[in-house]
């Protein structure tokens, strides 16, 4: 695993004759080989330190800690309660949450069925298209934003107008123009996580399933998807994760009305405008702890298929 | 001859039309959009557009934060990724999987925490506003907003290289007598060099695209903007000029992400880089 080793006794520098070579240092007393193990390790924790750890903490001390409109600690915490629990907030955790998840879901289906196109079957252009899956990676989500908002807007002159006027369907500035942007933004977490899984599967195993009788849509049903599930889940839950802290591509699609269409973050940058700092710190740190908990999912997941497959 | 791992046509061909229609309307659509709408009115008038004065300086703005965060996070990434895979110590999988979590922290909490200690009701508000300090609101805020979001690219693409590439030709060199930067430079910096490129293009691009963590930091200042934000003040201005404007800076980041993606593919096919794409391996389950 880990590409530590050491060098064997006789290449330590003891010779008997010669003097300790000066790498050594004062030799048996070192555990570390490799020169750096000080400095490499200390600017590491001092940078992680300064640019994630203590600022993190500093939003969790913030919600604790009285100021001089709550002189008390119990003030400070029932104001951050009151805010994380307002209905304004509940609201937006659920259009955050439930959005984020109906599109996690939308990439389930079609990463699947794109993994799958791209892995076992050959087209015209089939590695472009690969290539393109990267895209929400590298374009930045303002730009999608605004692309996505001009397709869809009333006005914007491409798909909206047709819609509106053919269906009745508002896109842009409703609930589904966010879904469609947080979509856009999570659809390269199931390819790239199911595209590895589905390469690796062995034609074998579905030869086996044919050779007992089984037809194809049994086969993937008993023996393909029961292989490829965990990494399915695990990308959806990328994606999930993704999309509740998406903020820049949602904020051109969205109109921000409150209760309808505000998603948390959004909340989070009005409170700090308004200049209540403890209340968008208690939004931060619910956002937070759901962030660790899809972690988490993503780790219970991981574990749990580890110990199946070691078990087979 | 049917072979067995082998889908019917009708699903083949059902899958593939999805595939394909669906990175089309969702993926290349947009791109076409932002190029038609960026030249719509012409060459010379998409010139125009992107010498606005905002649009200059939010160029400024973006290039030098890039330019400040992208060293700073790869020196880091290079130091974190020699430190976790040459050494053994307690709680290295604790600090391999602390140095993902902004990866997984929404980019607005991202910023928000800078707020938090630099903002005029934070930690150090007092402080900096007795001393004259400007953090928030300015390019100093930004560039710590953008490191937050950027921080783990270069060495979670750095330390599965390392870790596969073992430590063996270094420990020959040392007993060659090499000291530990001709060890570094002439050993270990040939072998990982395009890691590096590969982590510090995908570092530059959420640099520049970075809009939640910096809208934060940013607020509404008009030359203090970054590409993305401005890009957000022009489409919120409208206007007659707001639109266009908004499309030709959006071009650019597209230029960005294309020259982006163009390395990044070009670094995986030669499977000098490994796929970043793949998800990470959290490891906080020890």
């Amino acid at each position: 695993m880990n590409a530590v080793s050491t060098l064997p006794p006789q290449a330590s520098g003891h010779t008997p004759e010669g003097p300790v070579q000066p790498w050594l240092g004062r030799a048996g007393r070192r555990r570390h080989i490799l020169p750096g193990f000080h400095l490499t390790l200390g600017y590491t924790l001092i940078y992680l330190s300064l640019i994630v750890l203590l600022p993190l903490l500093a939003l969790v001390l913030k919600t604790v800690t009285p100021t001089k409109d709550y002189p008390s600690v119990s003030q400070v915490v029932g104001h951050v309660l009151a805010v994380t629990m307002d209905t304004r907030s509940l609201d937006s955790y659920r259009l955050s949450f439930g959005l984020s998840f109906a599109a996690a879901l939308l990439n389930g289906v079609f990463g699947f069925i794109a993994a799958w196109a791209l892995v076992r079957y050959q087209f015209p252009g089939k590695k472009v298209f690969d290539a393109l899956v990267d895209l929400p990676f590298a374009m930045p989500t303002a730009v999608a934003g605004l692309a996505l908002c001009q397709i869809f807007s009333k006005k914007g002159g491409y798909l909206g107008g047709p819609l509106y006027d053919w269906f009745g369907w508002k896109i842009a500035y409703t609930t589904w123009g966010i879904l469609i942007a947080l979509t856009f933004v999570g659809f390269p977490f199931v390819v790239r996580t199911l595209q590895p899984v589905l390469t690796d599967l062995a034609a074998e195993v579905e030869e086996a399933a044919a050779c007992l009788g089984a037809n194809r849509w049994q086969t993937f049903r008993r023996v393909i998807f029961p292989a490829i599930g965990p990494a399915l889940l695990t990308g959806i839950m990328l994606a999930f994760g993704r999309g509740v802290g998406e903020y820049g591509s949602v904020v051109f699609i969205s109109s921000m009305i409150p209760y309808r269409t505000e998603i948390t973050p959004q909340l989070i940058i009005i409170k700090l405008e308004e200049n209540d700092y403890i209340g968008a710190a208690g939004l931060g740190l619910v956002m937070l702890v759901m962030s660790l908990a899809i972690v988490l999912t993503v780790n219970i997941i991981q574990f749990l298929s580890a110990r199946r497959r070691g078990r087979a | 001859m049917k072979r067995a791992t082998t889908d019917p046509w009708l699903t083949r061909y059902l899958l593939i039309g999805i595939t394909v229609a669906f990175i089309l309307v969702f993926l290349i659509f947009p791109v076409c959009v932002i190029l038609v709408e960026a030249f719509r009115r012409g060459v010379a008038f998409y010139f125009a557009s992107l010498g606005a004065e905002h649009s200059i300086s939010a160029i400024r703005m973006t290039l030098m934060v890039a330019a400040t965060v992208v060293p700073l996070n790869t020196v880091f990434g290079v130091c974190a990724a020699w430190a976790v895979t040459h050494f053994k110590f307690p709680g290295k999988s604790l600090l391999i999987s602390m140095i993902e979590i902004p990866l997984w922290v929404s980019p607005v909490v991202g910023g928000l925490v800078f707020a938090l200690i630099f903002g005029r009701q934070g930690w150090l508000g007092n402080w900096l506003a007795a001393h004259q300090i400007q953090v928030m609101f300015a390019f100093p805020g930004i560039v710590l907003a953008t490191a937050f979001v950027t921080f783990p690219f270069v060495a979670r693409g750095l330390i599965p290289l390392m870790q596969a590439q073992g430590c063996a030709e270094e420990e020959a060199a040392l007993t060659l007598g090499a000291n530990g930067w001709q060890l570094f430079w002439r050993v270990t910096f040939p072998k990982i060099k395009w890691g590096v490129l590969y982590g510090m293009i995908l570092c530059n691009a959420r640099a520049m695209g970075e809009f939640g963590a910096v809208s934060v930091i940013a607020g509404s200042v008009d030359d203090k903007m970054t590409m993305p934000l401005q890009i957000e003040n022009y489409y919120q201005a409208l206007g007659p000029e707001g639109l266009p404007r908004a499309f030709a800076l959006a071009s650019l980041l597209l230029l960005l992400s294309a020259v982006t993606l163009i390395i990044k593919i070009g670094l995986e096919w030669r499977h000098l880089a490994p796929s970043y794409a793949r998800p990470p391996k959290p490891e906080l389950v020890p």
